[in-house]
């Protein structure tokens, strides 16, 4: 009986852990629960560039990656418990794609010397690296994509937004609330009216959240919402009347998933996205061949080039380049998590590695440095075509108001500093 | 008339509309309590796999596709053939008949005179089972619902109140819709369990199990006809709200807005689901119209449960519900 015993756990650890040369990026993931139709395609565009760079590459730099997966189902307590059973398999970077579970892990990953990798979630603050020494999220962050979107409408109005009425309609939670303090700071500067209004989780009923939208008319509608709270917000707007392309998303609302319900009443819909999406760029060939075609996929076909799939996918090519810069500092290919947090300090993607990599253009370039965890912040406008069912650019990269976003983040991650005792470095 | 008056009668007018909405949900919830004492904890998932079930047969969806093409390594997506929505709605309805016998016979049937916490409990299992069950056979993602049910601002309550008050309400087509529907609903059933032999009968077991049993009636039978009829009940809630949100695991989430209306309506009638809908849909949105902006906003979801806790206060049994009279 205990003979057995053994062998069963001895064949469950086997399983659970990777191979110990191999690298190790858990995917705390959620494919069940109420945001599970964001959660998988994101989810399957991260290991499916792993499993393309295992097949096609033999991994990076000779080594293997392994990929375990755990579901948090958005939920933070699972979320802290998927990162507590995956730690010891010497993981390298984590990427929970939620901003409750990153803010609980913020003290964890510290102690522990792991990466919290959070590109364009979590904690906006995390972009001073002189105080959040393991986070990173770059390239864009919260208050970046409000300074975008605002820009956006600065430059469809002249330059000039004085007098004009904003509303922001927003998830009434941690992440919802992020863009609150930077737009107050963007109104003051360019003068234009902010009204702000909060949706309680799940957010499948607004009436009366659009019927004072309706009263008061606003000229712009900014959207900071997840889940079922953007297509009933798309839907209620559709009702309504109001301009859709008046109507704009942080990349947190602007899915297929997002616009698909309200049918043709979404066409003119506006997102703001920091990548690019679409099926056009020669790394979805490789994916094709190398994980589609052999089988080895871990979602649909259907899913290569939408937008949440082509944001998980540029989640792990920018962890796939910090571990290569990281084997490149170090000398040997089996890095560790240490090594692997100077791999991101040094990231330097260019646009010439981006090709390289079949991805031209689909991103700004990033040059981190040991303060700059925060990236380029610049972002495109998306527009969505319902007849043709595509998001397509109406921008050039925008890159947000640095003189109005970086104070904010100097005083966010000082307070953090001065509550958690933790000193600033890179002086 | 001064604007803020007529925001107040649209935001009443809009919130009436909400109440039945809420109303529809809180139905299926008081169907199978009247029948058999049991909160149906699985009221609101029971409403995604139908809406579920619907979208998949109106779009020929092949049931279990990623699972059978996971075994055999097929594409296998969809038949290649939709079905005209009423068909859609037909079979789906049987399907929802069909689950009530396999609850009936793989749960229920097992757990006669268990206390009623017990049967709760398997409801809550069979909420997490009917979740996964859904997302395997179905797919997790979001689906467009349209059954032909018209949406957005009716044209015709906008013209007629610009005329009268020189301002136009918002009224949206599908809370019209959805209001007509619940009239027909409820009608319907209360004509049901009044003028027919079944409906006599279900009312006999609600009134008193052992009693019924002792003239004949089959508690088994009575079972499945009750969450059949709370299938198709959780069909057409899911029919409405998923045709605003699209098909997804939110559509579960609505029960949480009928538990509120449930405490103020009362657990065992059913005029008290569409009374305390209408109290709660008219309560929430006036509120949030009224303190909303001096207090932040979004009181909606805690409001809704405050309201029906002063309710509570005064009528414990809810405005409908039946006194409770236990002697010693």
């Amino acid at each position: 009986m205990k003979t057995t015993f053994a062998a069963l756990v001895a064949a469950s650890i086997t399983l659970a852990a990777p191979a110990m040369a191999d690298l190790s990026v858990p995917n705390l993931s959620y494919r069940t629960g109420p945001y599970a139709a964001n959660g998988i395609p994101y989810a399957d565009g991260f290991n499916d560039y792993f499993t393309l760079l295992n097949e096609r590459d033999g991994g990076i730099g000779g080594e293997k990656v392994q990929v375990p997966e755990c579901e948090t189902a958005y939920n933070t307590e699972k979320g802290v418990e998927c990162y507590e059973a995956t730690k010891g398999q010497a993981a390298l970077a984590y990427n929970p794609l939620s901003t409750g579970i990153t803010y609980q892990l913020i003290p964890k990953v510290t102690a522990d010397h792991h990466v919290l990798y959070t590109p364009g979630y979590g904690r906006t603050s995390a972009a001073n690296g002189k105080v959040f020494e393991w986070v990173f999220n770059y390239p864009a962050n919260y208050w970046d994509g409000a300074s975008v979107a605002i820009k956006y409408l600065l430059s469809q109005n002249g330059d000039d937004l004085k007098g004009k009425k904003i509303a922001l309609v927003y998830h009434n939670s941690a992440y919802g609330k992020e863009p609150i303090r930077t737009l107050e700071e963007l109104s003051k500067k360019h003068g234009f009216e902010l009204n702000t209004i909060p949706v309680d989780h799940p957010g499948q009923e607004q009436k009366s959240q659009w019927l004072q939208i309706r009263r008061d008319k606003p000229d712009y509608v900014i959207m900071y919402g997840w889940g079922v709270m953007n297509q009933v917000a798309i839907q209620e707007a559709v009702n309504i009347k109001f301009p859709m392309e008046n109507f704009i998303g942080i990349w947190w609302s602007g899915s297929e998933n997002d616009v698909g319900p309200a049918g043709e009443g979404a066409n003119g819909y506006k997102s703001i996205s920091f990548h690019g999406v679409g099926n056009n760029y020669p790394v979805y060939a490789d994916l094709q061949k190398y994980v589609f075609d052999a089988g080895k996929s871990a979602g649909s076909a259907d899913e290569l080039g939408t937008v949440l799939y082509s944001r998980g996918m540029y989640a792990a090519m920018i962890i796939s380049e910090a571990i290569r810069e990281a084997q490149g500092m170090a000398g040997h290919s089996a890095v560790t998590p240490e090594e692997v947090r100077d791999g991101f300090e040094h990231l330097n993607l260019t646009e010439a590695r981006l090709t390289e990599l079949g991805l031209p253009g689909f991103a700004q370039p990033i040059a981190a440095t040991c303060a700059d965890h925060g990236g380029p912040g610049s972002a495109i406008m998306l527009q969505w075509d319902a007849m043709a069912k595509t998001w397509g650019p109406v921008s050039d990269w925008i890159t947000a108001d640095k003189d109005v976003i970086d104070p904010l983040i100097a005083e966010d991650s000082a307070a953090f500093a001065a509550e958690s005792g933790t000193a600033e470095r890179c002086n | 008339m001064p604007d803020q008056l007529l925001y107040a009668m649209e935001v009443t007018l809009n919130g009436l509309m909400a109440g039945v909405m809420y109303a529809l949900v809180a139905l299926g919830f008081v169907l199978i309590y009247k029948a058999s004492g049991i909160f149906n904890y699985a009221q609101g998932v029971l409403a995604l796999f139908a809406a579920l079930t619907l979208v998949g047969i109106q779009q020929g969806q092949v049931p279990f596709a990623h699972l059978i093409n996971a075994v055999t390594g097929g594409h296998l997506t969809h038949f290649g053939w939709t079905v005209p929505s009423v068909l859609a709605i037909i079979l789906t309805a049987a399907v929802m008949v069909v689950l009530a016998i396999v609850i009936e016979k793989l749960v229920l049937k097992h757990l006669v005179n268990q206390a009623p916490i017990i049967l709760f409990m398997a409801t809550i299992g069979m909420a997490y089972f009917l979740e996964g069950f859904g997302d395997v056979m179905w797919g997790a993602d979001i689906k467009k619902l349209d059954v032909g049910l018209p949406q957005g601002i009716s044209d015709t309550v906008e013209g007629l109140t610009d005329r009268i008050f020189g301002y136009g309400f918002f009224v949206d087509n599908l809370d019209i819709v959805a209001t007509v529907v619940a009239i027909l609903l409820v009608t319907a059933l209360t004509l049901f369990s009044q003028y027919s032999k079944q409906g006599r009968a279900l009312r006999a077991v609600a009134d008193d199990h052992q009693a019924a049993l002792s003239v004949g009636i089959s508690l088994r039978f009575i079972w499945i006809l009750v969450w059949s009829i709370a299938g198709f009940v959780a069909l057409v809630a899911g029919i409405m709200w998923g045709s605003k949100s699209g098909v997804q695991f939110s559509l579960s989430l609505i029960a949480l807005k009928a538990l509120p209306v449930l405490m103020l309506g009362g657990f065992t009638s059913i005029p008290g689901a569409i009374v305390g809908g209408l109290i709660i849909g008219v309560g929430e949105k006036l509120f949030e119209f009224l303190a909303g902006p001096l207090i932040g906003g979004a009181t909606e979801n805690w409001f809704a449960y405050v309201l029906a806790l002063i309710f509570l206060v005064f009528r414990p049994q809810g405005l409908f519900g039946e006194k409770i009279i236990e002697r010693v």
